[in-house]
């Protein structure tokens, strides 16, 4: 199959749907928040009840106008909102509130870093809705519950700019990261609140025509999003080289197998009869609005990147993982705060030591390690040569469990590191007086034992003298 | 003295309740007592609430001992079953909603409440406000009190006939094409459509959105100005609600009409009018020329689409609106085996022939590969038909046609032919498509009794000036009224 695979390239578009993060649902005040027993954030309006009328979250549309200004995309002053009808258990209304000819952000683009460099994907819309309920079956009968029924969504809509599953993950990660930065949501798949939609086809390489596509469906993770478009191509792709056609077809991942089935056509045979909604007048948005919001906009994922490489002089790889989770990077910077001369050691403290924490424990970062300027403080005292970088790991672990302050803790764990040019000579001239046969060895030429006497005295000063001025003393009394 | 206590008007009760004259609970016993006596007959109620309406006249006569209450404390009206009401059933006349009882208010059902108005029960409509005559009900026809044998008009009937028969002092109705206006002409009472968003719609069950409006049924013009503020005026809950102040619609009602500029659209007297009908409207335009008006002929070029137009833009929207009746939240629920085959049998036995026809009529107009051919086209007839009007107003204050082309029908006649039916609303369609307010009031009786309704529209928040010259009118004795012998 290899050949084949040469000769064909993918063409993907993806969609994705991710919950605001406001406090009340889209069209009526109840909560928002996951996690609530079954149908306890419900009212008469997101139930469906007979007469009841949707009013618009303002803060929601604030929020995907902030996504649509991160996403470059141009904010509509003029959209409206539109009834999407198919009948489902979950869909109180029989009908979506949702956006079709109007959506309120149009255009823009995410860029995304690859293993064949950087890349340009284009968007197509952003537009707002509302979530559904969840059917769930159990003991033979199906049950409803409403509680995700009316919560704010935008969907973002990719051109079908994407041609590898790799790229399909760099997308969603960098959108992800964008969403969390601008606080639009929390991306969050495992929770629903962040769900993909996939569009593959294939077409020969240098075809400039789309080739047939499927719709894949059920995916709730970036790595099934990735293993869902790895089969589907090669299985298109194998269909085509022995001669076959792709038909328009909706998929299911099932990710207990591996691969994609397609779904019953019952299951998606739908005219949504969309029309404009009567229940809500036009949504203008002022081109004030969305001034205010552009300048309250945080700094971007890619622009801190690009600063932290600049600024910081860190490697391209260094300033991603950084700035992957916005609180990781605020943390480095806050910690840079504490007036840190060397910045290196701050990224790889954060690189390695914090995120090690938080992994372990799998706490949110600020309840997982000792606020930033603590550190910041702990790594001045190993920039002053106070601490040494052993001792400052020793602190921090014990600062991560107890909450205390760097100098507290360094205290009170004895840690403080020797550099009294004195003290260091007198440990170093009772170790040579003791070590007299290894001393001549040294002298003869075994320059190995240089590291033997440096531990020696190290012992002796209990492992708080500073290696840098064991090393000048020793050097120095060796050689006399 | 009980009987003759449910004939007062509002404004009448007002006063006796105010100076204690009266208890709120003896006007309330009188309808109650009113309505027992009549509605085997009549079935103006789908669902009588007397023991809740004697508690409710119970409070408000607390309230009138301590002097100051609202116009309405202690008043018994009448509610379409279309308005949400907490606790007490709200079927909008349909077998599908048969034992539903909401957990929410109407906006207008919580307003009245606040200020202790009295709901002695849930009238009688069409199945979801669908038709001209309150013969789709699911439990049965509404009886017309000045010949039993005819309509009572619709969707509105059971509030238009509770009102004509003294079952209430006056009662809330909606209008989508007309559903206050006819039945109102039809039962010889007043009945007020305000402008589109002068009402919250919060509530009241949706049949086609962007053209259902709320209003009241009265005995007279005055009682409808002082029910009408009430229920005025913006609400969160309804974000197509206007925000514009309410004014005190009563004190509009000068008497006065010297120099008011009366539109005639020529396209209104037409062929299939009955000839009593446009004798009566006619004389109706005389009179207030002899009481200082001036009548201007108009033209509204578009008045032939509007009925296609209608039941375009209504059907697609009720098609989505009624699409939550699917028997799983609430309501009737026909068990199946699996979901389609479920909504298909709930909605199957839940709704009547007409519903399902507009719910059929509207899907068909949304289907892909039509939309633009019919509802666009619709919604484009729809700013051509408001542009006549705009047009219109720039020589009149407010126009004045007949409310319908004929008198209350006989029971059956027209049920065989949808568009015989359709054709009762030719002259309100147009005002809802255009989204102002218009009233109905009696203007005469034909040959048979039964009452002729004269249609006043206004401008867009005109509320002020049709009140106003229907009070005039109404004030003048230009007719006597004659009330149903029933």
């Amino acid at each position: 199959m290899e050949p084949a695979t040469e000769k064909y390239e993918a063409v993907i578009g993806l969609e994705v749907h991710t919950h605001l993060l406001t406090r009340s649902k889209l069209f009526c005040g109840c909560a928002a928040a996951f996690g609530a027993g079954p149908n306890e954030n419900v009212c008469p309006v997101c139930m469906g009840m007979p007469g009841v009328l949707p009013v618009l979250n303002r803060r929601a549309v604030e929020l995907a106008i902030r996504m649509g200004l991160a996403a470059h995309c141009s904010i509509s002053e003029y959209s409206i909102f539109d009834r999407k009808s198919y009948f489902y258990p979950d869909l109180p209304k029989g009908y979506q509130i949702s956006q079709y000819e109007t959506p309120l952000c149009k255009g823009g683009y995410i860029d995304i870093a690859t293993s064949g460099g950087a890349r340009r994907v284009r968007l197509v819309r952003i537009h707002m809705e509302e979530d559904a309920g969840k059917n769930i079956h159990q003991d033979g009968t199906s049950l409803v519950d409403f509680n995700r029924s009316g919560v704010p969504l935008v969907e973002i809509v990719s051109e079908p700019d994407i041609r590898s599953a790799e790229e399909a993950g760099a997308y969603l990660r960098e959108l992800r990261n964008i969403l969390r930065y601008v606080g639009a949501s929390e991306g969050r798949m495992e929770e629903g609140n962040f769900r993909c939609d996939v569009n593959v086809s294939v077409r020969p390489k240098g075809a400039t025509e789309f080739g047939t596509k499927t719709e894949i469906k059920n995916l709730n993770s970036f790595r099934f999003v990735e293993k869902a478009i790895a089969y589907e191509v090669a299985r298109q792709i194998e269909t085509l080289a022995a001669g076959g056609r792709i038909p328009q077809e909706t998929h299911l991942w099932d990710p207990d197998r591996e691969e994609t089935r397609p779904m019953r056509s019952k299951e998606f045979a739908n005219d949504y009869r969309y029309f404009p909604e009567p229940d809500l007048p036009p949504l203008r948005v002022p081109t004030e609005l969305i001034e205010r919001i552009r300048t309250a906009m945080p700094e971007l994922p890619a622009d801190r990147r690009a600063r932290f490489v600049r600024d910081f002089a860190l490697s391209d790889y260094e300033a991603a993982l950084l700035t992957e989770e916005r609180e990781v990077a605020d943390y480095f910077e806050a910690m840079l705060a504490a007036g840190l001369g060397n910045r290196k050691t701050a990224a790889n403290w954060v690189m390695t030591e914090v995120l090690r924490v938080v992994n372990e424990t799998g706490a949110p970062l600020a309840d997982a390690v000792p606020p930033p300027a603590e550190t910041g403080r702990l790594l001045k005292m190993v920039e002053e040569a106070t601490l040494s970088l052993n001792a400052a790991k020793t602190a921090f672990a014990a600062m991560c469990k107890s909450g205390g302050t760097a100098a507290a803790t360094v205290g009170e764990l004895g840690l403080v590191q020797v550099s009294d040019e004195g003290a260091i000579a007198t440990a170093c001239d009772k170790v040579i007086e003791s070590e007299a046969a290894n001393v001549a060895e040294y002298r003869a030429g075994r320059d190995k034992l240089f590291g033997f006497f440096v531990g020696k005295v190290m012992k002796l000063m209990g492992g708080k003298a500073n290696p840098k001025i064991i090393n000048e003393i020793l050097k120095r009394k060796l050689a006399g | 003295m009980a009987v003759e206590l449910c004939r007062l008007t509002i404004a009448e009760a007002r006063a006796l309740l105010a100076r204690r004259e009266i208890s709120a609970v003896e006007l309330t016993r009188a309808c109650l007592d009113r309505i027992a006596e009549l509605e085997r007959r009549l079935n103006a109620f789908i669902t009588v609430c007397a023991r809740e309406a004697i508690a409710q006249a119970e409070v408000a006569d607390k309230r009138l001992e301590q002097g100051g209450a609202p116009a309405l404390c202690g008043i018994p009206l009448a509610i379409k079953d279309i308005y949400a009401t907490r606790g007490v059933r709200t079927t909008c006349a349909s077998k599908i909603l048969e034992k539903f009882v909401p957990p929410h208010d109407a906006t207008s059902i919580a307003k009245l409440r606040a200020v202790g108005a009295v709901f002695v029960g849930k009238a009688n409509m069409d199945e979801f406000a669908m038709g001209s005559s309150t013969e789709n009900s699911a439990f049965g026809a509404t009886r017309n009190p000045y010949d039993l044998q005819r309509v009572a008009g619709g969707s509105s009937g059971g509030s238009a006939a509770a009102v004509a028969a003294d079952e209430c002092l006056a009662a809330l109705g909606t209008d989508t094409g007309g559903s206050i206006r006819e039945p109102a002409s039809f039962c010889g009472v007043v009945g007020i459509k305000p402008t589109y968003s002068r009402v919250s719609r919060y509530g009241v069950i949706a049949y086609a959105s962007s053209l259902d409006q709320v209003g009241p049924f009265a005995k007279s013009v005055r009682d409808a100005a002082i029910v009408l503020r009430e229920l005025a005026g913006i609400d969160p809950r309804d974000s197509t609600c206007s925000a514009r102040p309410v004014p005190d619609y009563e004190r509009a009602l000068t008497g006065d009409v010297k120099g008011m500029r009366v539109g005639v659209p020529r396209e209104y007297f037409v062929e299939g009018m009955e000839a009593e009908v446009e004798g009566a409207v006619r004389a109706a335009l005389r009179h207030y020329e002899t009481m200082g008006a001036r009548t201007v002929e108009i033209s509204l070029p578009h008045t032939d689409y509007a009925i296609a137009a209608y039941y375009l833009i209504a059907t697609a929207e009720a098609s989505a609106n009624l699409a939550r009746y699917d028997g799983i939240r609430y309501g009737l629920r026909v068990p199946a085996d699996n979901n389609i085959e479920l909504y298909n049998r709930t909605r199957d036995t839940g709704f009547g022939a007409e519903v399902k026809r507009r719910i059929m009529l509207g899907t068909f107009a949304l289907s892909a590969g039509y939309y633009d051919a019919y509802y666009l086209k619709a919604q484009k007839v729809r700013t051509l038909i408001r542009r006549d009007f705009e047009r219109a107003f720039e020589t009149c204050d407010i126009i004045a046609t007949p409310t319908a082309p004929t008198t209350a029908f006989k029971i059956g006649e027209k049920t065989a032919d949808p568009l015989q039916m359709y054709l009762s609303d030719i002259f309100t369609i147009s005002v809802n498509l255009a989204g102002l307010p218009g009233l109905s009031m009696p203007c005469g009786y034909d040959s048979h009794g039964m009452p002729i309704g004269l249609q006043i529209v206004g401008a867009p928040f005109g509320e002020e000036a049709i009140l106003r010259a229907a009070d005039a009118y109404e004030r003048s004795g230009a007719i006597a009224r004659r009330p149903p012998a029933i």
